[in-house]
């Protein structure tokens, strides 16, 4: 089954989403910052009339925060809420090559939370990322 | 009332299409219990609406209906075909009347009888076949007043005016840039207007005070009670709060439900009620209010509460629980049976409420809009139901307020008051790391939202205004904000977990030009920032604990009562020990005083010449920590902090000066003088029994303690002798003390819960050797 994937970067690396999960890619305008939030929200922001949770993916990844890096925003409904994940960049849509395997060997702490395994596309090895966890956050690892 | 009539129409007629399909599934197999439920609950709900629309032919059918399947259910007699077709031909029936209300004609009533008689175990007479129903011809006879619509298209259209409404800032925005053009501004704000009109018409669609879900509970409870004969008198509150219509209309009917039960199976009869102690009158309170993302729905009655173990035995008799599962049931679990289908501890069936069944329709509707049904019952003191719906999309007016730029709204039925920091109204003063605000001598703890968000503030404090929070179920507070902008009507959606698990927050919202704004959740504000507040802050204000405001402000704190002539008195709170009410057969002239006896005690009474006409007195207890005195009162007014004012009396006597509220002369009671004329010394303590307490429990000294010493108890100083000993659960005590012993669990034999008040007097009471001895000793001293 072909999937289509939506590559994008993230923490310096080439990631791919499951397309089927998102929504829409954006550039945000403005951002309205949700204090005292899980340290992964960046904030709120709006899309037509409807209220945005920004996901900050590299704090998602507990990697930092994106402060100041281009707003390029990857729009993924999840548990009834529409949440906007910030990445570095969106790259392009292509189509899987073959279904995920497993990684052999472990990715690292943020991103082993986040994987669905490795997926080859045009020639080239993805990292496949859950977006809904990244949503979940680190709080969620414990569950 | 006409308003109400067609949504039962609409709905019965409804329910009775859905339930086609379930009727044709039972008549295939009578035994599949979940069908027959349903129809049940059908018949059951048609009862209960028709008894309250006055409609007696509705009512007898249903009622039928409803007695025939509840055997069925029981297991007292088998669905057979006769029974099947005689209950369909009831619902068919229900249809057309139905049909006919609606259109205003009239159906034939000659073989309702029949029809009823069909249902009995020993109907000879074959069962009427059902009719087809009527076809669609009758219903253009009427034009239909109302229609129903989906709320998905509700929503559908409120989205699409929230994107007009957005799609239009930002042409105004535009429009702005470029040169001015009469014309294109004029039809620009036309179509703002119409935008306008059309959100708010939307808007107005999907909301409804539900005041208009309580104006139908008074009377509910005034015919009820009559047929019961019970009195009961209804408190409904929060009448104002908004809720989604659909909202509303999925709680109507278990709304209903639950009220009917309260009165029918909760509160007792007249007689009972006093046997137990309890006033004649039952009390039944319905209450509405938001609280973070819900809307909570209270429905509180003082009646006989909910007996777990008698529900369980039912459980277990009609082979719903195992025995092992009825041993692992907490209390809570056990009340919570009352919801399952067919149990019920109503000892006789009623054409009122009947079995217990009212309750699974309950749940099932209140769960089908994703809320949640609490119960909470002490058997024989209460039920105590809460609904909790979510509160999506709800209209909330809100106030939008800003830290450092950074805008927040805030609901405004939680707002009070809003004030200026530098204004003369309020001072500010540290308390150790908090600060407290004394607002015209009211003190309230004060909460910065800055640093609570975690935020630099962007103002000076001179510029900083204080917005007085009074939350629900709770005290009040006052919150410091940077400024405050605007009164908007919100639309509010929940915030995501990730941001909601702040705490602070009830839910997003979308300001008119398209930012996301959070609203604050005042009560979640008051939890983050430590200030605690007792719940029902308000009842306690009249039974014992004044205590957080006697803390506050105990110089000011002032208890306002009209006296028995109609005159405005008050008196410290702090002198108040309770406010009691008192047969007046216990009051009487002897040695020169007019004097009223209290639990074995007999208290000088201040505040009236002679014994009142009316059956009981009302009295404050007034103490000066040794003696005590009563004052007979009319009513309590209110319990204020005031600065006070005082207008000396020109000469010394019960009053000792006059100040003003709320422009209107208050007279202060001037203690000193009272207990100086009416107190004579150790009156009081001659006939006080002595009361050993176990020692070294924080329990005992804080809760208990003050407790019996309230109840005209002293207390023993260790080793002495005493007459009564209170012993805790595991406690060894001398087998010749007259002992009460106190439990901590709720439920429990041969000792007393620990909370409940009126079993621990009582058993005081009751081990009270002395009294008589006392009584008798004074008699003959």
């Amino acid at each position: 089954m072909a999937e289509l994937l939506l590559i994008a970067r993230l923490a310096g690396r080439r990631i791919a989403f499951p397309a089927a999960d998102v929504e829409a890619v954006v550039e945000l305008e403005g951002l309205s910052p949700a204090p005292r939030a899980a340290p992964h929200v960046a904030g709120l922001s709006a899309l037509r009339s409807r209220v945005l949770t920004v996901i900050d993916g590299l704090a998602a990844l507990e990697a930092g925060r994106s402060d100041g890096i281009v707003r390029d925003a990857i729009v993924v409904p999840s548990g009834g809420h529409t949440y906007a994940l910030l990445v570095e960049e969106v790259e392009d849509v292509i189509e899987a090559n073959a279904p995920p395997v497993p990684p052999r060997a472990p990715l690292g702490q943020g991103w082993d939370r986040v994987s669905l395994g490795m997926i080859e596309a045009e020639g080239e090895l993805f990292l496949l990322v859950d977006p809904h966890q990244l949503i979940a956050g680190p709080a969620a690892r414990a569950a | 009332m006409d308003e109400l009539i067609n949504d039962f129409i609409a709905e019965t007629r409804d329910m009775a299409q859905a339930l086609s399909g379930a009727i044709v599934a039972w008549e295939a197999a009578p035994d599949d219990r979940a069908r027959l439920d349903e129809i049940f609950r059908f018949v059951h709900t048609v009862k209960g609406n028709s008894g309250f629309f006055d409609l007696p032919r509705l009512q007898q059918l249903s009622h039928a209906a409803e007695s025939a399947l509840a055997e069925v259910r029981d297991g007292k007699r088998p669905a057979d075909r006769a029974l099947v077709n005689a209950v369909l031909a009831v619902i068919d029936r229900i249809g057309e009347l139905v049909q006919a209300l609606e259109s205003g004609e009239s159906v034939g009533s000659e073989d309702d009888e029949q029809l009823i008689a069909a249902l009995s175990p020993e109907a000879a007479v074959p069962a009427l076949q059902p009719e087809a129903p009527p076809a669609a011809d009758t219903e253009s006879k009427k034009a239909v007043r109302s229609i129903r619509l989906s709320v998905d298209l509700l929503d559908r259209m409120m989205s699409g005016v929230s994107d007009a409404v957005l799609a239009r800032n930002e042409l105004a925005r535009r429009l702005r840039d470029l040169p001015r053009d009469v014309a294109i501004e004029a039809a620009f704000d036309r179509v703002s207007q119409c935008i306008a009109e059309i959100r708010d018409a939307i808007t107005r669609t999907r909301m409804q005070r539900i005041d208009s879900l309580f104006a139908g509970l008074p009377r509910l409870v005034r015919d009820l009670s009559a047929d019961l004969g019970k009195q009961v008198r209804l408190q409904a509150d929060g009448g104002d709060v908004e809720m989604d219509r659909e909202m509303i209309e999925m709680i109507r009917d278990p709304l209903t439900h639950i009220v009917r039960n309260a009165i029918d199976h909760g509160i007792e009869k007249p007689e009972k009620r006093e046997e137990a102690g309890k006033p004649r009158i039952g009390s039944l309170k319905v209450s509405a209010r938001q609280a973070g993302n819900q809307i909570i729905i209270e429905v509180a009655d003082d009646g006989r509460g909910i007996d777990g173990e008698a529900l369980v035995s039912k459980a277990r008799a009609l082979g719903l629980l195992t025995a092992e599962q009825a041993d692992r049931l907490s209390l809570a679990q056990k009340q919570a049976l009352v919801f399952s289908a067919g149990l019920s501890t109503a000892g006789e069936v009623t054409a009122i409420s009947g079995r217990g069944v009212g309750m699974d329709v309950v749940r099932a509707n209140i769960e089908r809009i994703g809320g949640v049904v609490d119960i909470d019952s002490r058997l024989g003191h209460g039920v105590r139901l809460a609904i909790r719906v979510p509160l999506t999309l709800t209209i909330i007016p809100a106030l939008t307020v800003s830290v450092n730029g950074q805008c927040f709204a805030i609901p405004r039925s939680a707002i009070d008051e809003i004030l200026r920091v530098n204004g003369g109204a309020v001072r500010i003063d540290p308390v150790g790391e908090a600060e407290v605000a004394t607002v015209r001598g009211r003190r309230v703890p004060l909460i910065g939202l800055p640093e609570l968000l975690g935020v630099a503030s962007g103002a000076s404090r001179d510029e900083q205004r204080i917005i007085l929070l009074k939350p629900a179920g709770g005290d009040v507070y006052a919150l410091l904000v940077d400024a405050v902008h605007d009164h908007e009507e919100l639309v509010v959606k929940p915030a995501a977990p990730a941001v909601m698990s702040a705490g602070l927050y009830a839910g997003t919202t979308l300001a008119d030009d398209g930012r996301p704004i959070l609203l604050l959740d005042p009560s979640g504000m008051a939890k983050c920032a430590g200030v605690h507040f007792e719940e029902g802050e308000l009842d306690r204000h009249l039974a014992a604990g004044t205590e957080q405001a006697e803390a506050k402000a105990r110089e000011t704190t002032l208890l306002l009562f009209r006296t028995l002539d109609g005159g405005r008195r008050a008196v410290p709170v702090g002198l108040v020990e309770r406010i009691e009410d008192v047969p007046v057969s216990a009051i009487g002239f002897s040695a020169g005083k007019l004097r009223v006896a209290l639990g074995g005690r007999i208290l000088p009474l201040a505040g009236c010449a002679a014994a009142p006409e009316a059956e009981k007195l009302r009295i404050l207890r007034l103490t000066d920590g040794e003696t005590e005195i009563a004052y007979g009162f009319a009513e309590v007014i209110d319990i204020r902090a005031l600065v006070l004012d005082l207008q000396g009396a020109a000469v010394p006597g019960e009053v000792a000066g006059a100040f003003l509220v709320d422009g209107a002369t208050v007279e202060l009671l001037d203690p000193h003088w009272l207990f100086a004329l009416h107190a004579d010394a150790g009156a009081g303590q001659a006939v006080q029994p002595i009361c050993a307490l176990p020692e070294g429990d924080p329990w005992v000294d804080n809760m208990l303690r003050p407790l019996i010493e309230s109840l005209g108890y002293r207390i023993a100083k260790a080793g002495d002798p005493a007459d009564i000993l209170i012993a805790l659960e595991n406690q060894e005590v001398p087998s010749d003390a007259n002992v009460v012993r106190l439990r901590a669990a709720a439920e429990g034999e041969g000792s007393v819960y620990r909370y409940d008040r009126a079993a621990l007097i009582g058993a005081l009471a009751a081990a009270r050797p002395a009294q008589g001895a006392a009584a008798g000793d004074r008699k003959h001293g």
